[in-house]
């Protein structure tokens, strides 16, 4: 099944390497990650994405705690969280379809960051349904260009007290 | 986590109060990075550095020209990394390597690879090109730091020299605590030609690194109450009871629930082979009882183990009846071969102390009769000649007239395992071996190190024709050091594991196992060592005689029987009960 991992990291140079070798080398798939600072300098947080029954994400946790630079790692799939992707999709377009792609476009509440007279670059945040629904209604207009951040997350504030992140405070 | 980890940092080091090198390092002058690097290596306690120098070092070595540590040239910088390793093995002390870019650092890479999978403490120092040449492809220079992120424990880059001084603490207690492992420290060489002021090493504090806490009572009781209700109870053992410094508290363990004992090849000598509880190793080469033990247990007893795919053999079979408890040190290791029932990340030693506290008493006295009867029904055993010399003849004969109280060291193969299953070890940090990767190459370099941290020891390397090849030109640095090793070479004129397998599996296709070798009498000869070599088991025990009589290194020349095999063996994809104990042609 999919899992969502998210780890609170060092913000050092080569961390997102020795992560990303990490799976690599223990034959981890990495759908996606998505990496940026943290509440606190010199922490990141990343989000990671992968695939793996519980066994196999009970060992990425743990492989990942190993890492010197990792601070702290959460298994946060059956957790209540908040998740978005943010994509970024250039669709062919002229004068007939343009308002049929405007239609197709409203109630997902996107904005349309680029305007040109062969195609038009959207831009939808959601979770990854949402994205891939309308990726979807797009493509039989011609989707010229994708490029999806990957899905990043944050525990909703109903969540346990354990939230990655909670432990800068405690003065780490 | 903060307070866990600011343990200072001579505790971990175990640095012995006499010792003046603290105050030596403080107290060196510190002009350059490379004068701050020595001064810190002497306040962590360092004696001992393994090295070879080259262009990226050269700060460095001009700053060990004055500082007082004892540096060991050796001909190679994977001769280097094992001498360390056998160093730190035997110590438990960190090994300390010193080695340039480029090809220097690449060298260590078998080396580090080692380290990592047996557990070792290192702390390894290379160069690197200067600051402003890093990524340009420049003359000696490779990506170290990405090149060894996943065979060590942690490493780093210094670009500031205002980061030395918590590096190198950090390196030191990452290397030695927890599960101890390889730290790499990569200098380029402005930082180390470039100026520095005297520091004091600070207390370490990696940010993000975690040990575990001591254990809950309610798991200590759960565990406890476990093995008190087993009928067929037995412990598993490994190297970490020798890393966590706990082989006493394991003896009184065993011995107080009268529990059965069987230990990984990296176990050797955490439970002495004459004490009756004592089953032998496990494995794919373990001895008959042992693997039939950990078939039939109840209640499995993990300690300090990983569950290798060399001792579990087939994991359907593996230990199929039994109750697991697993503790180990590093939480990664928990369910991650093998799942288990009774996880317990915890030092090994806290939760011995706890359940010797009020130890379980199982009652064993028809389990032990069991085993009993399975060494019985197989004992280890070879066929001896009087005219030809058999390899486990010539451990036996090393066992003899050592009284089992060598240090042994071994390179990988058939020669590893009769070192194994032959020799009567007695104590932990007595058996160094290359277990978990393998190593050809290892055995006489990690003898060599092992023997500049115990002068007074004997150390023998017993090794193969095949595997002595791989390091030999470290001769010359045993030679130069009057490092008195002696070298047992298991002479077979084949890759022995190899061609065993190629008998077995291969159709007797011994292809490239056929191996030829220089006259290893000679060549110690030319090397300024004694050279011996016996054909027969007399011819044997007076070499042996000889060559413990010799204050310089020896290199004895065991000529054995060409075909020999070592059983029992657990083929590949077979359960631990499915030995094979002789081989018959089909």
């Amino acid at each position: 099944m999919e899992r969502t991992l998210s780890a609170l990291v060092n913000d050092r140079p080569g961390v997102l390497a020795r992560i990303a070798g990490l799976f690599s080398r223990r034959g981890y798939n990495i759908a996606s990650i998505t990496v940026g600072v943290a509440e606190h300098p010199g922490f990141s947080r990343m989000t990671i994405v992968s695939a793996g029954d519980d066994a196999t994400a009970s060992q990425m946790v743990a492989q990942l705690l190993k890492l010197v630079d990792v601070i702290d790692v959460e298994d946060i799939t059956r957790e209540p969280v908040v998740r978005r992707e943010l994509a970024l999709i250039k669709v062919q377009t002229d004068k007939v379809t343009r308002p049929e792609i405007s239609h197709i476009l409203e109630p997902f509440r996107v904005s349309i960051v680029d305007v040109g007279h062969t195609s038009i670059t959207v831009e939808v945040t959601g979770d990854t349904q949402k994205v891939d629904a309308l990726l979807a209604l797009l493509e039989p207009y011609g989707v010229l260009q994708i490029a999806r951040t990957g899905v990043t997350a944050l525990l909703r504030a109903a969540a346990r007290e354990s939230q990655p992140g909670v432990r800068i405070a405690e003065g780490l | 986590m903060q307070s866990q980890a600011q343990i200072a940092v001579e505790s971990v080091l175990e640095i012995p109060p006499e010792t003046s090198s603290r105050a030596v390092g403080a107290s060196l002058a510190v002009n350059t990075g490379a004068d701050l690097l020595c001064s810190l290596l002497l306040q962590a306690g360092v004696e001992v550095i393994f090295g070879y120098p080259g262009g990226a070092v050269l700060p460095i070595y001009d700053a060990l020209f004055h500082a007082p540590l004892r540096h060991i040239l050796t001909r190679h910088e994977q001769g280097a990394i094992h001498a360390a390793q056998g160093y730190a093995r035997v110590t438990g002390r960190p090994g300390i390597v010193l080695a340039t870019s480029g090809p220097g650092a690449t060298n260590l890479v078998t080396g580090l690879a080692d380290a990592f999978m047996d557990s070792t403490p290192l702390v390894v120092i290379t160069g690197q090109v200067v600051r402003h040449l890093i990524g340009s492809d420049a003359f000696q220079e490779a990506d170290i730091v990405g090149i060894t992120m996943p065979i060590t424990k942690h490493n780093y880059q210094i670009r500031d020299i205002a980061e030395l001084p918590q590096v190198v603490a950090d390196a030191f207690y990452l290397a030695c605590s927890g599960r101890p492992g390889p730290v790499l420290i990569d200098m380029p060489k402005d930082v180390s030609a470039g100026p520095a002021v005297p520091a004091h090493l600070p207390l370490p504090g990696p940010r993000g690194y975690r040990l575990p806490s001591v254990p809950e009572p309610l798991a200590i009781a759960r565990i406890r109450a476990v093995i008190a209700a087993a009928k067929r109870p037995l412990l598993y053992i490994g190297g970490g009871i020798i890393s966590a410094g706990a082989t006493e508290l394991l003896r009184e363990f065993a011995r107080r629930c009268r529990i059965p004992v069987t230990t990984t090849l990296m176990g050797l000598g955490v439970y002495p082979e004459d004490d009756e509880l004592f089953v032998g190793m496990l494995g794919m080469h373990g001895k008959y009882a042992a693997n039939h033990a950990i078939t039939d247990c109840d209640v499995l007893i993990a300690l300090g183990v990983r569950f290798d795919d060399r001792v579990t053999g087939k994991l359907e079979r593996f230990s199929p009846h039994s109750v697991k408890i697993h503790v180990d040190v590093d939480g990664a290791e928990i369910n991650k071969n093998v799942p288990v029932h009774y996880p317990l990340v915890a030092d090994v030693r806290d939760v011995l102390a706890a359940l010797n506290a009020d130890p379980p008493q199982p009652d064993t006295e028809q389990w032990r009769a069991r085993i009993a009867g399975f060494e019985a029904e197989w004992p280890l055993q070879f066929k001896a000649e009087a005219e030809f010399l058999k390899p486990q003849a010539v451990i036996e004969l090393l066992a003899q007239a050592t009284g089992g109280t060598a240090v042994v060291t071994t390179d990988v193969g058939q020669h590893q395992m009769w070192a194994a299953l032959f020799y009567p070890y007695s104590r932990p940090r007595q058996w160094v071996t290359s277990g978990g990767l393998g190593t050809m190459g290892f055995g006489f370099p990690a003898a060599m190190g092992a023997q500049v941290a115990l002068p007074d020891a004997t150390v023998i390397c017993v090794t193969g024709d095949g595997s002595l090849q791989m390091n030999i030109q470290e001769l010359q640095t045993v030679v130069e050091n009057g490092l008195p090793v002696k070298v047992a070479i298991i002479n077979n004129g084949f890759l022995g594991m190899v061609r065993q397998w190629q008998q077995f599996f291969h159709g007797k296709r011994y292809a490239q196992s056929k191996i030829g070798s220089p006259d290893f009498v000679r060549v110690a000869e030319a090397f300024g060592a004694l050279g011996l070599r016996a054909t027969t088991p007399s011819e044997a025990a007076a070499v042996i005689e000889q060559a413990l009589a010799h204050p310089g290194p020896v290199f004895m020349d065991f000529v054995v029987r060409e075909e020999e095999n070592v059983f029992p063996m657990v083929p590949a994809g077979k359960g631990n009960d499915e030995m094979t104990l002789e081989w018959e042609e089909v």
